[in-house]
């Protein structure tokens, strides 16, 4: 197990390797569907964002409504291939670590592989487990968008592993090939 | 003739949505202790682990089992001789379903309109409802709390007599190796063959919701539930997506007549958070 912290360095992410468990701690942003197509939008439009994304870390994640006692409710990955068409733009500002389920996009894991980047798994659907690894979560932007607004989680021992490294080798590819009965 | 207050059956789909959004099957975790046990693949056993510990955590700490709490989808019987009295079937039934969702903290996913504008309607309604009038004076209600990550990953085709046992097994392979990590294998696969396009579906949607160690009564389906469970393990996808050899726990067929001309397959694939709870009044 290697523990990583956020913001990620330039040297973690290119020491990780496709299949490796991590646990993170520090601070990253969450975003779905609805906060990137804002996001992209404003790239767009040439005007700023309202974090700096620079080396930072996106979780896809609309948590469920904190109870109280909770600084958040449950809290697993959605599936990422949804956020395939914005996310080059991202890495192309300087976005270096995502986390999310499922598969990418070809053009994807060219952009994580020229930007040298890193996409990360949550284990899906153990939102309740994750939620246990989040310490505090404050609304930085959309709040509007409820679920999906953008929020920045602090977050400790949070446990992903690694399923796109920056040199384009995918663990969904490696796994199921070593597991396959033909 | 029997007379139900619809205030009766709102508390009882409040109770059903509360339940099974926080309560994993005892089926469900039964089953997935066993793959963890059988598991080859390390990091597919590791999943496995978490997502026991998780629905341990969700039942104790009542937090729902997966922050996407779903869709609600419920399966109404209502026998010929019950009067609901006081408020129309769907009312009770949102009614319920948007105080559970309340009450639970559960998450609101559902937006009112798909196209354009894609407003949340803030409280997870509307339900998708299905009737069916039956013989006698209860009434059966089957609550689903259905996540997009593996409804996402169903799919429906028209195949012709023709394709037979051999098409219908190439299809739900196909669906499942496409679907591959993303509705959070282990899944459990609902297949509907027959009827028409619709009823296809709706009896795939059902088959979800059945438990894990019931198998179709007629052998001929149930060798056919046996043998895709087996197929589907053999292609490695695993826990998570990430290799291994429970990719899912279940396959479930329900079948209906269908017309000469074909041969209508429905695949409604469901997550490990597989969230049910049915009651009758
Ligand atoms: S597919 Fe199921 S387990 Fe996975 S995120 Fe969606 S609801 Fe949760």
């Amino acid at each position: 197990m290697i523990s990583l912290q956020l913001p990620l360095k330039d040297e973690d992410i290119l020491s990780l390797r496709a299949g490796d468990s991590v646990l993170l701690t520090g601070h990253l942003y969450t975003a779905r569907d609805a906060a990137h197509k804002r996001l992209v939008e404003l790239v767009d439009a040439g005007k700023p964002l309202p974090f700096d994304i620079k080396n930072e870390t996106i979780y896809y994640v609309g948590p469920a409504p904190a109870p109280p006692g909770h600084a958040v409710g449950s809290a697993g990955p959605t599936t990422s291939y949804r956020m395939d068409a914005y996310t080059p733009k991202l890495l192309e500002l300087g976005l270096k670590g995502m986390i999310g389920k499922g598969k990418r996009s070809d053009e994807v894991i060219e952009a994580i592989k020229k930007h040298s980047a890193v996409y990360f798994g949550a284990t899906g659907g153990a939102a309740a487990l994750i939620s246990k690894s989040i310490i505090s979560s404050e609304i930085v932007a959309y709040p509007d968008l409820g679920a999906e607004a953008i929020r920045r989680f602090t977050v400790k021992n949070f446990p992903v592993i690694v399923l796109i490294d920056c040199l384009g080798n995918n663990q969904y590819d490696i796994g199921k090939k070593q597991y396959a009965i033909i | 003739m029997r007379i139900v207050q619809a205030e009766t059956i709102q508390k009882e789909i409040t109770r059903l949505f509360l339940d099974a959004g926080v309560n994993i099957e005892k089926d469900v975790d039964t089953c997935l202790k066993n793959a963890a046990n059988n598991e080859p693949s390390p990091v597919g056993r590791n999943v496995l682990e978490q997502i026991i510990r998780n629905n341990e955590i969700a039942k104790e700490e009542k937090l729902p089992i997966c922050q996407d709490t779903g869709m609600a989808v419920v399966f109404a019987e209502i026998g010929q001789d019950v009067h609901i009295q006081g408020g129309s079937l769907e009312n009770a039934i949102n009614k319920g379903v948007r105080k559970a969702y309340d009450e639970g903290y559960f998450r609101k996913s559902i937006v009112a309109e798909p196209l354009f504008n894609r407003k949340n309607t803030g409280d997870n309604t509307p339900a998708v409802i299905h009737v069916n009038i039956v013989e006698g004076d209860k009434i059966k209600l089957l609550a689903i709390a259905k996540g997009f990550g593996s409804e996402n990953m169903s799919a429906i085709k028209m195949l012709v007599p023709a394709d037979g046992v051999e098409g219908v097994k190439k299809f739900v392979l196909e669906t499942v190796d496409k679907a591959g990590p993303n509705p959070c294998p282990p899944i459990i696969v609902g297949i509907g063959i027959g009827g028409s396009f619709e009823k296809a579906a709706i009896m795939a949607k059902k088959c979800t919701a059945k438990p894990l160690n019931y198998s179709n009564p007629d052998p001929n389906y149930a060798k056919l539930e046996d043998e895709l469970l087996e197929s589907i393990n053999k292609r490695g996808i695993g826990p998570g997506g990430l290799g291994g050899r429970t990719t899912a726990l279940k396959v479930h067929i329900e079948y209906a007549p269908t017309h000469i001309a074909g041969l209508p397959v429905a695949i409604n694939i469901c997550c490990h958070a597989s969230r049910h709870k049915s009651c009758i009044i």
